[in-house]
């Protein structure tokens, strides 16, 4: 069975904590093997992800906690995002038209299209009444 | 912590912002107040270079996405510049290529403005 490392970190719901979280998650990548382009996709998923929780599911609340655990085997970079506020189903996002926005000056929605094309597995489920994202990039 | 700093300089009559770090939702503000600030003053022929930034997330194109109406519609335009390609690749996964200039180096982005001038 393939040895599989667990690290988890817990930060309060505040964008000025995003960018520990992305030295958190691209330093394990790193120093687990994972190629430079890997690295960069998992920083960026990771922070779109927790970008997300922080603004719409605590509305930017810092006494709230947002709990990052990352799991790492021969195959594959495995990280669990859990939170306990305002749940967002991943799949039911649509992809955003630039187009559109632009001319409505509108932003936001890009997140979650970043998060599922640059990881191989995005998925959302509620557990606890607990919030649990998972995503999922694979080493080959 | 990583820092976001940005740079404000005229060349050519034209607006150029330098970004330096890491744009993401903490530091997107910083760059929204820049923008804001030189449409407020009417300047709209603006190139923002890219060289020494980082990384860049979803907020800090969000903030490209909610000013270029404004600017384009008094006439002017927003460039951007010497993006390293992860950069880079952030702006083409969210399709921006097609709506934005985005150029290789200042130079290019003058001879755009000198152009549509024209």
């Amino acid at each position: 069975m393939a040895k599989l490392e667990t690290y988890k970190k817990t930060v309060g719901a505040s964008t000025e904590n995003l960018s520990a979280i992305r030295e958190f998650v691209a330093g394990h990548a790193l120093a687990h093997g994972f190629d430079e382009n890997k690295v960069a996709d998992i920083r960026l998923a990771v922070d779109e992800a927790c970008t997300n929780i922080i603004k719409h599911a605590y509305g930017n609340d810092p006494t709230e906690n947002l709990e990052i655990t990352i799991e790492i085997d021969d195959e594959k970079f495995m990280i669990y995002l859990v939170d306990r506020g305002e749940g967002f189903d991943v799949k039911t996002y649509q992809k955003p038209n630039l187009k559109k926005q632009i001319e409505q000056r509108k932003r936001g929605g890009m997140g979650v299209h970043l998060m599922v094309n640059l990881m191989d597995e995005v998925t959302y489920q509620v557990k606890n009444n607990m919030n649990v994202l998972c995503m999922c990039k694979n080493r080959n | 912590m990583k820092t976001f700093n940005i740079s404000h300089r005229t060349k050519s009559g034209l607006e150029v912002l330098d970004l330096q770090g890491e744009l993401d939702a903490h530091t997107a503000s910083q760059l929204e107040d820049a923008l804001k600030n030189l449409i407020h003053n009417n300047k709209s022929n603006i190139i923002v270079n890219f060289r020494e930034l980082d990384y860049i997330a979803s907020a800090g194109l969000g903030v490209f996405m909610a000013y270029i109406e404004d600017v384009r519609s008094t006439g002017g335009d927003i460039k951007l510049t010497n993006m390293n390609d992860k950069v880079y690749n952030v702006f083409d996964l969210l399709g921006f290529p097609t709506l934005y200039d985005i150029l290789q180096d200042e130079m290019q982005a003058i001879e755009k403005f000198l152009d549509e001038e024209g």
